[in-house]
């Protein structure tokens, strides 16, 4: 069975009610466009739902667009539905029919489902259910998805309309016998005579529907899949022959569908005395003064909560894995299996549930904000200024969360329709200056820079980052994601109350998804890093730490061994660190990381750093023999960088280095999280390359030109 | 010259006359129901002066001036 409808017409809570714990997310085959599936107790047993992408008409530009048809009808592989719900807004129900009536006349078994039946009520909007009955020779119910109301008779008519072994015949008859009163002008019946043999359809009236919808959808430039080019070629002389004898073929079929629609009365409305709720609320959510205090407002919980609110969750997390961390290692026996358990898979796999609060929450709140109607007002008044980077209005939320974390940003970009705005969000959000990159800008300013500077420096990286992205937006928006620009063309929907139990159910859809598909990403990236930085094992150490240590224990009266001890363990750490394959790789692209100022040592980092941006703070710990379990507010870290030396007695990190160091980590694509995100949202790994690319080329870009610059400049 | 949508002021009743513009925007304007005959009005502008609040068959829409454009209105019913 598929639920289709409109967008805003409460579909999602009806598929929520229907299927609740068994829904899932998946993905149509082909496009970036998610199916959501679940499975509905019936009287005469489950069937499977799945919910179809809220869309006006089945006419399609995209191969976006052509999922609705695609499912509909069951067309490349999708699974044929036995029965279409329609889910229809019993207070909009003309444009809601205009869908509704391209399923009927395919002869597709339908009902009709009239949702918001408590909102039309209150409105005093009573649709006549008999005349829809018989017009359209589809049963008609009308139902609540937030109250509850008509559920038992949706079953019931749903199941009716569902085959059973022996009647399925029957079914199949009395549907194609519907009657279909509605008749197009002779240019378009002579039309779809002439394209209805061409296409690929199980019943003569299927066959009619998708020549209809071929002439409506296919154009010279369109976007769509698996049209074939007989049919394109005859689609586009028709038009050229109709145009040229004064009909337009748009104009002909939808306007015959709205003389059907607006002939009959469907509804009897008492009109309103004075201003709905919904004009109430909106002279004051979209004036021009207090709409943009109340969007602020909005906008800054929404960022507070990301940004603060989710650390107790975050550090809780933390330090849970930590503990079974501590707890595997004390129960098993020291050795490779142990430590590949501990930092490789019970860390990999902390660094994918740590993103679990920001996420929940940021869908939690998105939910909010999508079902109650706010998320469209949000579009239109930032939509200028938007429009103005190339991008969407809808596109403020996910690059406003991306200063707080990247992953769950790239995660809201699927509240954008096209294919082209999503991915030139989600190539620029990781530019935002995200709370990961904070520790490490911390330590290099307070290591390099003195107390009156660094205030004024941690302000520039922002604004130096927020720029980037929205000078990349610009560059990206002009060349490799060009395309044509969507037009803004946006329902502002009534406000709604959003029911808890679907923003609830949508939000763990989407985290689940994350934790299965991304996760699996992060935690291999987890063990490949470990392993990385922990092989071979086999070194030969620089120096004897076992004579080391026997010194300390024979000077017990002078030093307390203890310390000496710790300091000895982290120098061997060091020693191993410089030894592994990660400290090669540190060494091997010190060439190319010279002309930036950074050292092999600083290298190292960046590779550890891949992780997670704040762990170069611990790698570089690691590195300098200091130990791993510092933070960026380590004195001895800090006196550490301002002591270093090059071989030749110059200090490595000057002041230079230091802005060189905090430009690369502004701009690279430090964050395997990150790329793995990307990958999962735009079901590409070649985005995600290209995202790490671009990025890495124009970090050390841009800190070549600080540092031999600054140098030139004699600094 | 006819009156397009971006010019009508706001509150003022009209009637949309044609649909211009590109094919596959003005499919969509026709399919929500966007028809010759059928009222429109401009119930409010967003705070830099764009998108357009537009009203039609009892439902809101947020649409750009330089799309609305697109929306020829007659010239009877505008006065």
């Amino acid at each position: 069975m598929a639920l289709a409808g409109n967008p805003n017409t409460g579909k999602t809570s009806l598929f929520n009610r229907l299927t609740g714990a068994s829904a899932r997310v998946g993905n149509y085959a082909g496009v970036t466009v998610e199916r959501e599936e679940g499975e509905w107790r019936l009287p005469g047993g489950p069937v499977q739902v799945v919910d179809i992408p809220g869309t006006y008409s089945l006419a399609a530009r995209s191969s976006e667009e052509q999922v609705a048809v695609r499912a509909i009808f069951g067309l490349d592989g999708e699974p044929r539905p036995l029965v279409v719900v329609l889910v229809l807004d019993a207070t909009q129900l003309v444009r809601n029919l205009y869908l509704a009536m391209q399923v009927v006349e395919a002869g597709i078994p339908a009902v009709f489902a009239l949702n918001l039946m408590d909102v039309a009520r209150a409105q005093q909007i009573t649709p006549d259910l008999e005349v829809i009955r018989s017009r359209f020779g589809v049963p008609v119910v009308p139902v609540s998805a937030r109250t509850g109301e008509g559920m038992r008779e949706l079953a019931a008519a749903v199941d009716a309309l569902l085959p059973d072994a022996a009647g399925s015949a029957i079914q199949a008859a009395q549907q194609a016998a519907a009657p279909s009163g509605w008749h197009y002008p002779a240019v378009v019946e002579a039309a779809i005579a002439e394209l209805a043999p061409m296409v690929n359809a199980a019943r003569p009236q299927e066959a009619r529907a998708l020549a209809l919808w071929a002439l409506l959808s296919v154009d010279a430039g369109d976007e769509l899949m698996d049209v074939p080019p007989a049919v394109r070629a005859r689609v586009l002389a028709l038009r050229a022959a109709a145009q040229a004898a004064g009909t337009d073929m748009d104009d002909a079929i939808i306007r015959s569908r709205y003389a059907f629609l607006d002939a009959v009365p469907l509804v009897r409305t008492i009109p309103q005395a004075g201003k709905s709720l919904t004009d109430r609320i909106d002279a004051w959510v979209l004036h021009p003064l207090f709409g943009m205090v109340i969007f602020l407002g909005t906008m800054g919980v929404l960022f507070q909560s990301l940004f603060a609110w989710s650390d107790p969750a975050i550090g809780a997390i933390e330090a849970v894995f930590g503990w079974g961390g501590d707890l595997a290692r004390g129960a098993l026996p020291a050795g490779v299996l142990t430590d590949l358990l501990v930092e490789g898979l019970i860390g990999g796999v902390g660094s994918v549930v740590v993103f679990l609060p920001q996420i929940l929450l940021l869908f939690f709140l998105l939910g909010i904000l999508e079902d109650s109607g706010y998320m469209s007002r949000v579009a239109f008044l930032v939509d200028r200024l938007m429009k103005a980077l190339g991008l969407h209005g809808r596109a403020f939320v996910p690059m406003l969360s991306g200063y707080a974390c990247a992953v769950p940003a790239i995660m809201a970009t699927r509240t954008l329709e096209s294919r082209r705005d999503r991915l030139l969000t989600m190539m620029v959000v990781p530019l935002m200056s995200c709370s990961a990159r904070l520790p490490v800008y911390t330590l290099v300013i307070a290591a390099l820079f003195p107390s009156s500077m660094r205030g004024i420096l941690m302000v520039g990286m922002y604004v130096f980052s927020t720029g980037m992205a929205l000078l990349a937006a610009g560059v990206l928006g002009r060349t490799l994601l060009k395309g044509r620009r969507m037009p803004l063309l946006l329902e502002l929907p009534p406000y709604r109350l959003p029911r808890l139990a679907t923003v609830l159910q949508q939000m763990w859809l989407r985290a689940r998804a994350f934790l299965t598909e991304a996760g699996t990403v992060i935690t291999a990236c987890t063990v490949v890093l470990w392993f990385l930085l922990s092989f071979p094992r086999d070194t030969v150490p620089g120096q004897d730490f076992d004579a080391l240590r026997q010194q300390a224990w024979d000077q017990v009266d002078s030093v307390i061994p203890d310390e000496r001890l710790a300091e000895i363990d982290a120098l061997e750490q060091a020693d191993r660190l410089q030894q592994s394959y990660a400290g090669r790789l540190g060494r091997a692209i010190e060439p190319v990381i010279a002309p930036l100022g950074f050292d092999w040592k600083i290298g190292v980092g960046l590779i550890g750093a891949f992780a997670a941006r704040e762990v170069f703070v611990s790698t570089m710990g690691l590195v300098y023999g200091i130990g791993g379990d510092i933070t960026e507010d380590s004195p001895s870290l800090r006196e550490k960088l301002a002591s270093e030396r090059h071989p030749d007695g110059s200090p490595v990190y000057t002041p230079l280095t230091g802005v060189s160091l905090m430009v690369f980590f502004a701009l690279s694509a430090q964050c395997m999280s990150t790329v793995a995100a990307v990958r999962r949202e735009s079901r590409s790994w070649a985005w995600a390359g290209f995202l790490f690319v671009y990025m890495t080329v124009l970090a050390w870009s841009a800190s070549l030109i600080v540092y031999q610059g600054g140098r030139v400049l004699g600094y | 010259m006819s009156l397009t949508l971006d010019l009508l002021p706001l509150s003022r009743p009209a009637t949309i006359h044609s649909i211009g513009g590109e094919r596959s925007f003005r499919r969509r304007l026709l399919e929500l129901g966007f028809l010759p005959g059928v009222p429109v009005k401009i119930v409010g502008v967003a705070p830099m002066g764009d998108p357009l609040d537009v009203e039609i068959r009892g439902c809101r829409f947020s649409m750009r001036r330089a799309e609305a454009q697109a929306v020829v209105l007659s010239e009877a019913a505008a006065a």
